[in-house]
């Protein structure tokens, strides 16, 4: 079996797919890609079924040695590797990849032909980096096995790949939105240092909600918790699967990808859409990956 | 009950307001009424609610919405027979550093709310917070204790811990604002195994005194 071989980890680089579901009433969340977009995006390109095992990098790529002939894809941001995104490429044997910091939003995929072969823990192979459930982030010197679940030939490289939407933060009400005023459409927010996969934690004008306690429910991914220092935190891929703090609004499917893409500082605001418009955006994202 | 969505993919079913055994047994019945369903991602149960995951790509929340309907219509199924599961703590010093505030607070001596808090059997309501964190029925009403002004940075793991109303048992080291009063060397949560946390909703459990090592 043909292996990858890590020659520098970078900052937080893990191998992920589109998560483990069946799990929450265990208390564990789906993790999965943080852009799945970008994931199924590069999966599709090197001929692989959409939720192959692959590997995420954040902020600062990582470098990788592969042993043998491989095709593989880089999707999401662009982390400096010197080759072209968005487009299947094939590596000669011994050759080595090196991703760089990056020139763009938080996340970049490296995709391989036949996917990654890593045990799947309930289910998934995706790594859940705070519980280490499904492993740990990647170290120097990991070697990583390649598969060979391929289900068809490499694509070519798609003319455009949709932009990421860079205007507000689109959301629907949250159970608690009768709560709350319109604070959160006033932004801007600043994502802060702590963020992760877990929550994407907002600084900027404290939203203010009706007082009153209430019980702790689950909560669902890109959910908007407000703690009662009224600076919101976005639920992420490794959310916690119950909360007790009150939720305005949740960011709708469609932009889950920029938030993937979210780095430090960034800046964001807010929009509220019906569920029916945040259906459409869905279908029209879908519309290019069906295409591919 | 009320069903809207609370989220493009999610859709949120409330019993109440208020924590009930009726409104506890209609959650368990969904919960388990739903689980292995394909229409269904995850199900998130709570107190008096389940959040319901789907594929938006697949399924509408009307159709999920239907599902709650025709699983709540049915008859309920005899429930499982309980786990039952013993943990022991080791109380006050180190590991429960809140054992004191808390008798302070009900009155009590320690040793009385040692005492009182290990006569309880528990039920395990539901799993959740940060990860695999079992939210416990059962605590004596007169060991209900409020909650930290702030929550702690660290929380070590296996702090078994009172919250309000309700007891707990953190399987991570976390941040956590509960009233520790003592710690079990038992492991809640193994990543290695499947699943990994060992306690889950519906099971019953007890907590055994151990002295110090």
């Amino acid at each position: 079996m043909s292996v990858i071989r890590v020659v520098s980890p970078g900052l937080q680089t893990t191998v992920q797919d589109l998560g483990r579901f069946g799990w929450a009433h265990f208390g564990i969340s789906a993790s999965g890609a943080a852009d799945a977009f970008a994931l199924r995006a590069g999966n599709l390109l090197v001929g692989n079924a959409e939720n192959a095992a692959a590997i995420e990098m954040t902020l600062m790529g990582a470098a990788f040695e592969f042993e043998s002939d491989t095709v593989i894809a880089l999707t999401g941001s662009d982390f400096a590797a010197g080759i072209p995104l968005w487009a299947p490429i094939e590596m000669k044997a011994g050759q080595t990849l090196r991703c760089g910091p990056s020139q763009s939003g938080a996340r970049c995929y490296l995709c391989v032909r036949g996917g990654l072969a890593v045990p799947k823990v309930m289910g998934s192979a995706s790594t859940h980096v705070i519980t280490s459930v499904g492993g740990r982030p990647l170290r120097t010197g990991d070697l990583i096995p390649i598969g060979n679940e391929s289900i068809r030939r490499p694509r070519s490289a798609p003319k455009t790949v949709p932009p990421l939407n860079d205007g507000a933060l689109r959301v629907t009400d949250g159970p608690q939105a009768g709560n709350f005023g319109d604070d959160l459409y006033r932004g801007p927010y600043t994502v802060s240092e702590e963020s992760n996969r877990m929550g994407l934690r907002l600084r900027g004008q404290a939203i203010a909600s009706a007082a009153g306690q209430m019980l702790t429910e689950g909560a669902p991914l890109g959910a908007l918790q407000v703690p009662p220092d009224g600076q919101p935190i976005i639920l992420f891929v490794e959310h916690q699967t119950t909360g007790g703090y009150p939720k305005p609004a949740n960011v709708i499917s469609a932009d889950f990808r920029r938030l993937g893409q979210l780095r430090p500082r960034d800046q964001v605001t807010f929009e509220r859409v019906t569920i029916e418009q945040a259906l459409r955006l869905l279908q029209q994202q879908e519309q290019w990956l069906y295409g591919l | 009950m009320t069903i809207r969505p609370a989220s493009d993919r999610s859709l949120h079913v409330v019993f109440g307001d208020r924590i009930s055994a009726e409104s506890y047994a209609t959650v368990t019945r969904l919960t388990h009424g739903l689980t292995g369903a394909r229409e269904v991602l995850n199900l998130h149960p709570a107190y008096t609610s389940v959040l319901i995951d789907f594929d938006p790509r697949r399924y509408t929340h009307e159709r999920i919405e239907a599902l709650v309907h025709a699983c709540l219509e049915t008859p309920a199924p005899p429930e499982p027979e309980p786990r039952h599961i013993e943990i022991g703590v080791e109380f006050g010093g180190d590991c429960g550093p809140d054992l004191a505030d808390v008798a302070q607070h009900t009155g009590l001596s320690s040793d009385a709310v040692i005492e009182r808090f290990t006569a309880a059997v528990y039920e395990v309501y539901f799993v959740g917070f940060s990860t695999c964190f079992p939210y416990l029925g059962g605590l004596p009403p007169e060991l209900a204790t409020p909650r930290l002004s702030g929550p702690r940075k660290h929380v070590p793991e296996g702090s078994v811990a009172i919250g309000g109303q309700q007891a707990g048992v953190y399987p991570l080291a976390s941040p956590g604002g509960w009233r520790l009063i003592g710690r079990t060397r038992l492991r809640l949560f193994d990543p290695q195994s499947v699943p990994p946390p060992l306690l889950r909703m519906g099971d019953r459990v007890r907590f055994l005194p151990e002295s110090p090592r």
